[in-house]
């Protein structure tokens, strides 16, 4: 067992919140046609409000910090905020589009012992990516913002969404990612936003092409082991967790509100009027959240794909039933491996159509 | 003998979880779990405090061993951490090399700078 094993069962034993995100603010200077947030500030904590809440993470134990947004660079205090983060010991992961980092700002996130910086690149051609940010010019500045964070001496990792208008584009980003000796991450999610609207879900790949990337092994490493029949579930996955959200991990807003993760918008309390780690003990949210074993997923729980699934429970809350099947995990784990899930059935012989039209999954109407 | 020195490096975190320090380094993303001797020698990384003086001072004053073989696993350990950019060796006394970050102190707390 790794020690990074040993630390995730220790705080989940302990009831330790690992890792936290917080996005300090909403604020963004792109428009990603995929995004989920609303980019208004609805009064956003203060600098003195994230230095206190930090002061609270630091003393729930927290280890791991991924500070994000929207934009983390559009609030003056960014710098101010990694600076008091790193003063209290967290491991601090940045998000950011990089189209505010010349070197100064790179040198400086360097000497703040910021860990690793994400970014996200939609493509390798400015047409394609600064069409889906909405802002013109922004490949160009944020690769320039990727070169100088490289020269400081920052680990990198380019983040690449997938979606219909860039599904052509992996390739180009990879190498982009070589060139520029940054690491490579591939996401084919797209979540609805905050609010609940799904009206972003029409910008998710196709079934074709999310079997094209289960079966591409630069990607997935031995593609007919990621892709085959799951094993037996046993009594250790009904008896498991579905994933560490609320578990040793947990998000936080810009305005304070905590939830179990960035993907998961059940309020469990704020800590404007509650500290966090009262929150994190007591809430009544996260006692429920915590309460779930794989044995209690109505419908999952009968799955054949239930030990092996990437099963979201946030986005199985948006859709109604955070113990209920995610469409899209559905989805995934039928394109990976040809097996129909029980929440697929289920929605069929109840006459439901996926989400959106998935030409792969047409068959599983008739079943 | 000639001193050795160390200091913690400022591009380092660090927890105390259930009484054992955690720390990840930023430069390699290596991460650490500290026994009890290699906590004693952490915590004690001032840059000011000679290896022989944190060996005498604290770790035989608190642990059942020669001086002889907690110099020789100390510099082992102080070996390793700065391979990981985790400690800075030197042969004079060491100064901040920049952000002053707390030190994790007794069973899950931190204290602020």
């Amino acid at each position: 067992m790794s020690l990074m094993q040993q630390l995730n069962g220790k705080a989940l034993r302990m009831g330790i919140p690992l890792s936290v995100h917080l996005d300090i603010t909403y604020r963004c200077n792109e428009r990603c046609e995929h995004c989920y947030l609303d980019h208004d500030d609805h009064g956003e904590m203060t600098t003195a409000e994230i230095r206190a809440l930090l002061r609270d993470l630091a003393e729930a134990n927290v280890f791991f910090l991924v500070l994000s947004g929207g934009e983390p660079l559009m609030r003056r205090d960014c710098f101010e905020i990694i600076e008091y983060a790193r003063t209290l010991g967290f491991n601090v992961k940045l998000k950011t589009n990089a189209v505010m980092i010349r070197e100064k700002e790179a040198q400086r996130l360097r000497a703040l012992g910021v860990e690793q910086v994400q970014i996200s690149v939609y493509s390798h051609r400015p047409e394609v990516h600064d069409a889906i940010t909405k802002l013109p010019g922004s490949l160009k500045r944020t690769v320039a913002g990727i070169r100088v964070m490289r020269a400081a001496g920052l680990k990198v990792t380019l983040a690449n969404v997938l979606m219909r208008s860039n599904s052509r584009d992996s390739d180009g980003v990879r190498e982009l990612a070589a060139e520029v000796g940054a690491h490579y991450t591939l996401d084919p999610t797209i979540t609805p936003m905050m609010d609940g609207s799904t009206s972003v879900l029409q910008h998710r790949i196709s079934a074709d092409e999310l079997r094209g990337i289960f079966n591409d092994p630069t990607l997935v490493g031995d593609a007919e082991s990621f892709c085959a029949p799951p094993p037996p579930v046993d009594d250790g996955i009904r008896e498991g967790l579905p994933c560490s959200a609320g578990h040793t991990a947990c998000y936080v807003s810009p305005y304070g509100d905590v939830y179990p993760c960035v993907q998961f918008p059940l309020a469990c309390g704020n800590v404007r009027t509650q500290r966090f780690v009262d929150i994190w003990k007591n809430s009544p949210q996260l006692a429920e959240v915590r309460s779930i074993r794989g044995k209690d997923l109505t419908t999952c729980s009968s799955c054949t794909h239930l030990g092996t699934c990437t099963r979201c429970p946030g986005l199985a809350y948006m859709e109604g039933n955070m113990r209920g099947p995610s469409t899209a995990d559905c989805e995934k784990s039928f394109v990976r491996t040809g097996i129909p899930t029980a929440g697929m059935l289920a929605r069929a012989s109840a006459g439901q159509v996926p989400h959106r039209a998935a030409p792969g999954l047409v068959q599983i109407q008739s079943l | 003998m000639k001193e050795i020195y160390i200091a913690r490096s400022s591009a380092v975190a660090s927890r105390v979880l259930d009484g054992e320090i955690v720390i990840m380094s930023a430069t390699d993303s290596t991460l650490f779990s500290l026994s009890e001797v290699a906590t004693v020698i952490w915590q004690a990384a001032d840059g000011h405090t000679p290896l022989s003086e944190i060996v005498r001072g604290r770790i035989c004053a608190e642990f059942d061993v020669t001086p002889d073989a907690a110099y020789r696993d100390a510099k082992a350990f102080i070996d390793d951490l700065a391979r990981h950019g985790i400690l800075r060796v030197s042969s004079q006394p060491i100064d901040s090399d920049g952000l002053r970050l707390s030190i994790p102190v007794g069973s899950g707390s931190a204290r602020t700078a």
